[in-house]
């Protein structure tokens, strides 16, 4: 399984003026809520996304399906948009 | 007094660039280089705009490469937390000086193309650099920073859409962004030279619609649409004074970079004055901001908060007042007659362009 990475220009960024965190790109800032920037730090070029889900299933005692489930949604609709390579 | 926080700053480092575009969005009176801020100056801005919610940094011109100390510029930017865009021409550039950008911390490159080839491209800007802005393209990429290719449209290239959407592949560019030039300034001066036709228009709407279909997840597509042919408002600015903050090579903060046009607006300077107080105090920037200013059609229109009613540049440049609603909108009583005027340039014999010149 590929290991999805940020696209270049592309970075997480904490918006601290208004408390949030942010996907920076190319004229776009993305306003993350806490799944996605929890599954976003893990993105690193090198980890699987099901080995990212596992490691957020245990971290958050959450259902590893649902986790995987969102997470392959989140990277496939980052992809569409140009911010990560799947 | 505004909770606002802006998103963006559009830094104008300079309004010296070697091109002449004649639809340039500089305005008529050009800043000369004696007038400038410094890097410092820049620096000191860079962190307050931060401090105030800015996440985007456009460091822009005319030319930014005609800045010696553009380095610090960017090192300032990147030390102050902001995501840097460098707007640029290509001209000045160097594969070295592209290198110490990079590790400076720059962000992203948006390159500027006339035309798709050199003739065009080289008749547009009035200037022999079509052969540096491929170089420029090529170093960009090869040293690992995103670029987006920025393809002005107008009449004399507007069937070079697709053509240039090959140009952003064959560049490896994330982006492309195709914007028909919006008519202010130099491009106002210059309108009916530019203008296309609404049958030109439509034909660059089909093109890229079929190519955003085609290239899903490879090629982000931006368009930005003449608005003379609309039926309603762009949300200018994403409304005055709501989410970007202009800054002219001299200091002068600005809601937009057209502002200048409106007569009677005067204009703080961060020199003198920092910019959380020109945000939220100064005149200029509660000028329009919110809908209270707004006459009708637009106080009580259901798109108020949408289009925030629209330019005010341009209602001053069709409607004659900047507190009218923008003539582009079908609501207001101008719109027949712009929508008139925008045939009538589009189908008469294009003069020959008024090139942007320091006077």
């Amino acid at each position: 399984m590929n290991a999805p990475r940020l696209k270049p220009g592309v970075r997480l960024h904490y918006d601290r003026v208004r408390d949030r965190q942010v996907l920076l790109a190319p004229e776009r800032v993305v306003a993350l809520d806490e799944t996605a920037y929890a599954i976003l730090s893990r993105v690193d070029g090198v980890t699987p996304l099901s080995a990212i889900a596992e490691g957020l299933a245990e971290a958050y005692e959450a259902d590893a399906g649902e986790i995987a489930a969102d997470a392959a949604a989140l990277i496939s609709d980052l992809a569409a948009k140009g911010y990560v390579s799947p | 007094m505004t909770d606002l926080a802006p998103v963006g700053l559009l830094a104008e480092l300079t309004h010296r660039c070697p091109l002449a575009c004649p639809y340039c969005s500089n305005p008529l009176e050009l800043t000369r280089a004696a007038d400038e801020m410094d890097a410092a100056d820049w620096a000191r801005v860079f962190h307050e705009a931060a401090a105030l919610g800015v996440l985007q940094l456009h460091l822009s011109g005319g030319e930014p490469a005609s800045r010696r100390d553009l380095e610090e510029i960017v090192a300032a930017a990147r030390d102050a937390g902001l995501y840097s865009n460098l707007i640029t021409s290509g001209i000045g550039l160097t594969e070295a000086r592209l290198a110490a950008l990079v590790s400076a911390g720059l962000d992203h490159v948006q390159l500027s193309v006339q035309d798709t080839d050199a003739e065009g491209s080289d008749r547009i800007g009035n200037y022999r650099g079509f052969a540096r802005k491929m170089d420029a393209a090529r170093w960009t990429r090869t040293l690992g920073l995103p670029l987006t290719l920025n393809a002005p449209v107008h009449r004399a290239n507007v069937q070079h859409v697709r053509a240039f959407i090959d140009m952003a592949l064959a560049m490896d560019a994330g982006r492309i962004e195709i914007a028909h030039v919006q008519y202010y300034g130099w491009a106002l001066t210059n309108r009916a030279a530019l203008l296309p036709t609404r049958a030109q228009l439509d034909d660059t709407i089909a093109v890229v619609e079929a190519a955003r279909a085609e290239l899903r997840g490879r090629l982000v597509i931006d368009f930005v649409l003449p608005d003379y042919y609309a039926e309603a408002p762009k949300p200018c600015m994403g409304g005055w004074g709501r989410e970007i903050i202009v800054i002219a090579p001299d200091g002068s903060a600005m809601p937009c970079h057209a502002a200048r046009s409106i007569p009677g607006m005067t204009f703080e300077t961060v020199r003198a004055r920092p910019l959380a107080d020109i945000w939220r105090e100064s005149a200029a920037f509660n000028a329009y901001r919110g809908t209270a200013w707004m006459k009708a059609p637009c106080q009580g229109c259901p798109q108020a908060e949408t289009d925030w009613g629209g330019c005010r540049c341009q209602a001053l440049a069709l409607a004659g007042d900047a507190a009218a609603a923008d003539p582009v909108c079908s609501l207001s009583p101008r719109h027949g007659a712009v929508a008139a005027l925008a045939a009538a340039e589009a189908e008469a014999a294009p003069p020959p362009y008024r090139y942007r010149r320091f006077s």
